[in-house]
């Protein structure tokens, strides 16, 4: 035999590369490289793998009991002749590099995010089959948001994946809600662990027990796009160096109805009130985005935008709400009051809007009143310092009320 | 590749706003006559800005859930989801009539089909009906009741009045009901006043509206007096002034909506096969059989 080239289960037999599956190639992978050997749009062309390619050699055609094929290892002496018998056991030697040929170009398709993320997850554009096959034997993991993705491959070379919650790495299977269906997603993802509404899907507050355990590539891709909607489609443009940024100024200046009021609020007296929304809305504990988008394609803003795997490309709706209110209310002239505190009290109204602010408030326990957020101490301080009406040290908010 | 978008507002503050979006998705789904349907919303995500980038069909057909023509479909819809050269008078419409426009969204370079409301086709007036049939249990309701629907009013959008009076003039012609009435809630006839303008002791009111929430679960029961306070719930039918009131919620999550976002889709030139039969008959309401 020509053919010299260890093929990756040859490997493994020599113990050259112990760890890569023996994989049984599948009839729909093989009938698939007849299908596409007998494109009649494209007779002429030689389908590629890893490490060969394969034609049609002759007048025949793909599939026809007496075509012929050959097998052409890179840098090697092809084998010419084979019948279609002598050809499916030559891939199913090279079974590997055929299952992922088709795995990604007859199950994940060619849409371009699904197929970017797929082969992102197993680093498909750097790693060998064999290496990839390995790794995926023993189970790759990659983290997207707050998910934990594990990608495996069968003894058929398909692909199957599990997402769950990163805090439930390690939690036994039979723990978890099992789902199967990516639109259950859409539940998971409604309410926190509190039982609160999640306004904004890549919040970092998703909650966690449940389990999609063995996907495949679709449902994988529908999954992770039900919890964190379109995040893949952006990650990917933004690999393509084709991410469309929004910034500030141009997102607000598109505003119209209740929100057309927003682009009042850049005065051309800098951008420091941009720095404060994002610091209040798109840090990292408030949002898993990466923010791409500054106040405009020549000013940065000064807060960090965060270390997300996917990229926020404008201002949110969330956001653009918030920004309505702080608009109006930033349109208020300051005033000077004058109120009587202690430094205790001075500090515990900073402490308070620190828990607040930080969500702490229910980590703060009932009788701990070290804690100037504790319930006991707010309300001590309202027993004190509030008049009747609620104005903070018998202060009214307007002095003509006084 | 033939792909359905369902556009929606969707909700901050209520969790249960998207639900009549995703119901209606799941049942549209389920009939197979898309390869894929995505859902958008003004106030969650996937947002307008965003959806078309997830699509993957190259025959996209948008459907706006929204029960007017008015600010969302003409202006912020449109300019979300960058439909280049938009402009209003590609509908040509007189506030009832819109029916599709045939433009490239920049956002993704592919030509979509972007669909009139569902609240102004002509199949939401059956699933008015049908929300009459749902509330009382009944598939024949109409003989000694009367049916109040009710919108808006023209204080933020003058087609809001079109569509109730469409479909109440519809329905009217049909003889089904004793009586049909259009009710609005910022102007007259105001469903403040709703026993005033029906003679039956039975009247079906329907609100026009796409998910319930703020208006259809707070405004309208105490408006109307079927609670002094929302919180305190209400019994269908509850009986005011004499009159009782059967009170349905937001039509739009009458399983029937399906129905005519699958219309507009359709007049908009999607191939739908058998779905439209097969979405009227699994979405029939259970209790008439």
């Amino acid at each position: 035999m020509a053919d010299s080239t260890p093929t990756a289960s040859e490997a493994a037999a020599t113990g050259d590369d112990p760890d890569v599956p023996d994989i049984d190639l599948p009839s729909d992978a093989f009938d698939a490289v007849l299908d596409e050997l007998g494109d009649p749009d494209d007779p002429d062309d030689e389908l590629r793998f890893e490490g060969f390619t394969v034609a049609v050699s002759g007048d025949g055609r793909a599939g026809d009991a007496d075509a012929r094929y050959v097998l052409d290892p890179a840098g090697d002496d092809p084998r010419t002749g084979l019948s279609e018998r002598d050809l499916h056991a030559a891939l199913a030697e090279r079974a590997a590099a055929v299952t992922d040929w088709y795995v990604f170009e007859r199950v994940v398709g060619e849409f371009g995010p699904r197929r970017a993320f797929l082969r992102w997850i197993e680093d498909a554009d750097g790693a060998t089959v064999a290496a990839r096959y390995a790794a995926l034997a023993a189970g790759v993991e990659r983290a997207w948001g707050q998910l934990r993705i594990t990608a495996r491959v069968t003894d058929r070379g398909e692909r199957r994946y599990e997402v769950r919650h990163e805090a439930d790495a390690g939690v036994p299977r039979e723990e978890l809600t099992v789902h199967d269906d990516p639109l259950d997603a859409r539940d998971i993802v409604k309410l926190d662990e509190r039982g609160r509404y999640r306004p904004l899907k890549t919040a970092p507050t998703l909650r966690g027990g449940w389990i999609f355990p063995d996907v495949g590539p679709k449902a994988v891709y529908e999954t992770v796009e039900t919890i964190y909607p379109a995040t893949i489609a952006n990650w990917h443009r933004e690999r393509e160096g084709e991410l469309d940024v929004s910034h500030w100024r141009e997102t607000m200046e598109r505003q119209s109805g209740i929100y057309g009021v927003i682009r009042t609020w850049d005065r051309g007296e800098g951008y420091e009130h941009v720095n404060w929304v994002a610091e209040a809305c798109c840090d990292d504990s408030q949002c898993l985005k990466r923010r791409e988008w500054e106040y405009d394609d020549e000013t940065d803003l000064d807060v960090d935008g965060g270390d997300g795997v996917f990229p926020c490309r404008e201002p949110c709706s969330v956001v653009v709400s918030a920004a309505r209110k702080w608009t109006r209310l930033e349109s208020e002239q300051s005033r000077t009051y004058a109120f009587e505190l202690t430094p205790s009290e001075k500090e515990q109204l900073e402490a308070i809007v620190d828990a607040v602010a930080d969500g702490r408030i229910d980590e703060i326990r009932e009788a701990d009143t070290k804690e100037g957020a504790n319930r006991y101490r707010a309300r001590f301080l309202r027993a004190k310092l509030f008049d009747e009406d609620g104005n903070l040290g018998g202060v009214p908010t307007d002095p003509d009320d006084e | 590749m033939q792909s359905l978008v369902i556009v929606a507002h969707g909700s901050h503050l209520n969790p249960e706003s998207s639900a009549p979006t995703y119901a209606h998705a799941d049942t549209i789904r389920a009939s197979g006559a898309f390869d894929e349907v995505k859902t958008g919303f003004w106030k969650e995500e996937p947002h307008f800005r965003e959806v078309l980038r997830t699509v993957e069909g190259d025959e996209v057909y948008v459907v706006p859930l929204f029960v007017s023509e008015g600010y969302f479909t003409e202006q912020v819809i449109p300019r979300e989801l960058r439909l280049e050269g938009w402009d209003v008078s590609e509908w040509d419409s007189d506030g009832l009539s819109a029916d599709q426009a045939t433009l490239v969204a920049e956002d993704v370079d592919r030509e979509v089909h972007y669909c009139g409301p569902v609240g102004t086709h002509r199949a939401m007036t059956d699933v008015i009906v049908r929300r009459a049939e749902s509330v009382t249990g009944d598939s024949d309701v109409g003989e000694g009741f009367g049916l109040a629907v009710v919108g808006h009013g023209t204080e933020r959008n003058e087609n809001s009045a079109k569509a109730i009076e469409y479909h109440a003039d519809r329905i009217a012609e049909r003889d089904r009901f004793d009586e049909v009435e259009a009710l609005y809630m910022d102007e007259d006839p105001e469903v403040d006043d709703l026993p005033e303008y029906f003679e039956s002791d039975d009247v079906v009111l329907v609100p026009l509206f796409i998910a319930d929430g703020y208006h259809t679960q707070e405004d309208i029961p105490e408006d109307v007096g079927l609670c002094e306070d929302h919180t305190e719930g209400y019994d269908v039918p509850t009986a005011v002034d004499g009159t009782r009131i059967w009170y349905a919620g937001a039509v739009g999550t009458e399983p029937l909506m399906a129905d005519v976002i699958l219309e507009r889709a359709a007049d908009a030139g999607a191939d739908l096969g058998d779905a439209l039969a097969t979405v009227r008959e699994t979405t029939r309401v259970a209790a008439g059989d």
